[in-house]
């Protein structure tokens, strides 16, 4: 079968974006998974709704919104475009859809490993003199590293899937804010556009496999590090 | 090096009303649960900040609610281990032990890591997980990885309470040799088991419903009427020192004390070394006479300080047995038909099994 370059783009395009939002996400998820496993402060319950909010709302509407907030009038659109950074219409503008899309995923397993993590272990840390960051460095981190790591997975494979949200705030260009959903979806509208689609979804569903994969062994390395074996 | 804690603290229906010292040597802080043992050790430690109060450690001011002081607890340098030893599980023993030797200040003194592992016997367990370790072996990893953050004092919150009987034989050891070596760090032990403080404690501080009931020397806490409610019936009983001077061959061994000798089994520590006794009050009986034609051989004479009359049928009598006291438990009746008084000379009887093998150290 040959597979037109489009489709070789899209995946590469895909992947870019998946690896930009995870990696973009993962410090900020750690840090409010900490917040919401850890602490009590005003406004708790709706930084927790506010989180998991795109995770109910129709992509769609997720997309709209996101529109509305960083297209080119939008508030953050403007602040965003300022330092030359713009993301309408543009790659940048996937990372962000796919972000916020992963992003109730991520939290929810960092929250659930930091609530795993008995508070007496810090505090024995800080007994031995270790300073706050250490006592995250040196404890918190290590213990809840494979929370981390699954929660990574799960936001890359929600940005890779990410469709809805995408389409909605960006578009579908090719070659620039064109992901594999997005071509798939393109060339399932296009009259004999199948024999595209079909080699696009077997990519999906080589990187998904690889990823399940990977994440596997990794946490298996990580487990068996943290248990000291 | 000194600690002086005077704090207050209220949580729901308990108020926490504090005061004591604690100098070199190991300091034990006994109540029942619900005493405000574990409050007091985490309000010294830092963990929990007191509504009230001063806490200073030799002219270092670690809390003071009337300037607002609360040192933070990384910054206080107290070593402090827990009851559930919490380990680091994803560090090997080696990794947990060395967690603290960073935070120390330059030129902290304290000791090596080879004089820790000696001292603890942590050489065989040093590349081994927390997971792998048994619940004693875990206790001393504890105390040595908090030994070897080089700490100004040690803080042990119940450290043997999750221990069966021969782990706590096997950590007691180590405990005497950290107050007997030469680190010279005041220790603060927290615990509501009267055989361990008898071993252990150089002063002792009794608690009670989140107060300081009695508190002094160890020798005269635990001969003092007045301590036996707050220990329990069962448990009180004086603490004296004595020395070993011979082994005989049926298993006995002879030992010395200021008002005379003692026949005692299983004593294990060579001639010439001193030992604490712990003389149970209700194991004395108290004679009149020369008590003759008894089974036990060990008989001292002894003088009547106090009677001090208890709740029930019973009462606590403390004694005079030359430069030592003793206290003992005899029914009311007992003393109203011997006519037992303060001033009054006569006999005690101890009986040999009086003195467990774990009841004795140093």
């Amino acid at each position: 079968m040959n597979v037109d370059a489009a489709a070789w783009d899209a995946l590469r395009l895909s992947l870019w974006v998946a690896c930009w939002a995870t990696v973009l996400a993962i410090p900020l998820a750690l840090w409010v998974a900490w917040l919401l496993a850890r602490k009590e402060f005003w406004g708790k319950s709706a930084l927790n709704a506010l989180v998991h909010l795109p995770l109910v709302l129709p992509p769609v509407v997720t997309g709209y919104l996101l529109l509305t907030l960083f297209g080119r009038t939008g508030p953050l659109g403007r602040a965003l475009e300022s330092i030359g950074l713009s993301v309408a219409f543009h790659w940048t503008g996937a990372v962000i859809a796919a972000l916020v899309m992963g992003f109730p995923l991520m939290v929810r397993a960092m929250r659930l490993a930091i609530e795993a993590v008995d508070p007496k272990l810090e505090e024995a840390a800080a007994t031995l003199g270790a300073p706050r960051w250490a006592v995250f460095g040196r404890v918190t981190l290590p213990l809840i590293a494979p929370g981390i790591l699954a929660g990574a997975v799960m936001g890359f494979a929600k940005a890779m899937g990410e469709f809805g949200a995408t389409i909605t705030f960006v578009a579908n260009i090719p070659g620039q804010t064109q992901t594999l959903p997005s071509a798939i979806w393109s060339a399932l509208q296009i009259p004999g556009g199948e024999g595209q689609a079909i080699a696009m979804v077997v990519m999906a569903c080589i990187v998904a496999l690889g990823a399940v994969v990977l994440s596997e062994a990794l946490a298996r390395r990580v487990a068996a590090k943290i248990s000291g074996a | 090096m000194s600690l002086r804690v005077d704090i207050s603290h209220r949580y729901g229906d308990f108020t926490l009303q504090l005061a004591f010292e604690a100098h070199t040597g190991i300091t034990a802080l006994f109540g029942r649960s619900g005493a405000g043992k574990t409050t007091a050790i985490n309000a010294i430690a830092g963990l929990l900040r007191p509504d009230a109060g001063r806490i200073v450690l030799e002219d270092e001011v670690l809390f003071d609610s009337g300037v607002g002081i609360h040192v933070p607890v990384a910054q206080r340098r107290l070593g402090t281990v827990f009851q559930d030893a919490r380990l680091f599980p994803h560090l090997s023993v080696r990794d947990n032990l060395n967690f603290g030797a960073r935070y120390a200040p330059p030129g902290a003194s304290g000791p090596g890591f080879d004089d820790v592992v000696s001292l603890l016997g942590l050489a065989l367990l040093l590349d081994r997980a927390p997971t792998a370790l048994s619940g004693g072996e875990k206790q001393r990893v504890a105390l040595g990885r908090a030994l070897l953050s080089r700490p100004r004092m040690l803080l042990m919150d119940e450290p043997l309470a999750s221990l069966d009987g021969p782990r706590k034989q096997e950590i007691l050891p180590y405990l005497e040799r950290l107050r007997d070596g030469d680190l010279r760090l005041p220790i603060l032990y927290v615990s509501h088991a009267v055989d361990e403080i008898a071993r252990l404690a150089d002063t002792l501080v009794l608690l009670q419903d989140g107060r300081v009931a009695a508190q002094g020397p160890l020798y005269d806490v635990m001969s003092d009427p007045a301590a036996v409610p707050l220990l329990g019936v069962r448990e009180a009983g004086a603490v004296i020192e004595a020395q070993v001077i011979a082994h005989a061959d049926d298993g006995l061994a002879t030992l010395q004390i200021s008002a005379g000798q003692l026949e005692l089994p299983g004593v294990q520590a060579p001639v010439g070394s001193n030992v604490r006794l712990r003389v149970l009050a209700q194991d004395v009986i108290l004679s009149k006479g020369v008590p003759e034609g008894l089974s036990s051989v060990n008989i001292l004479p002894v003088c009547i300080l106090t009677v001090q009359p208890g709740d029930g049928p019973g009462a606590a009598i403390a004694l005079q047995a030359g430069r030592d006291r003793l206290l003992a438990r005899v029914t009311a009746r007992a003393i109203h038909e011997m006519g037992l008084v303060a001033g009054m000379t006569c006999y005690a009887i101890l009986k040999a099994t009086t003195v467990a093998p774990g009841s004795i150290g140093r």
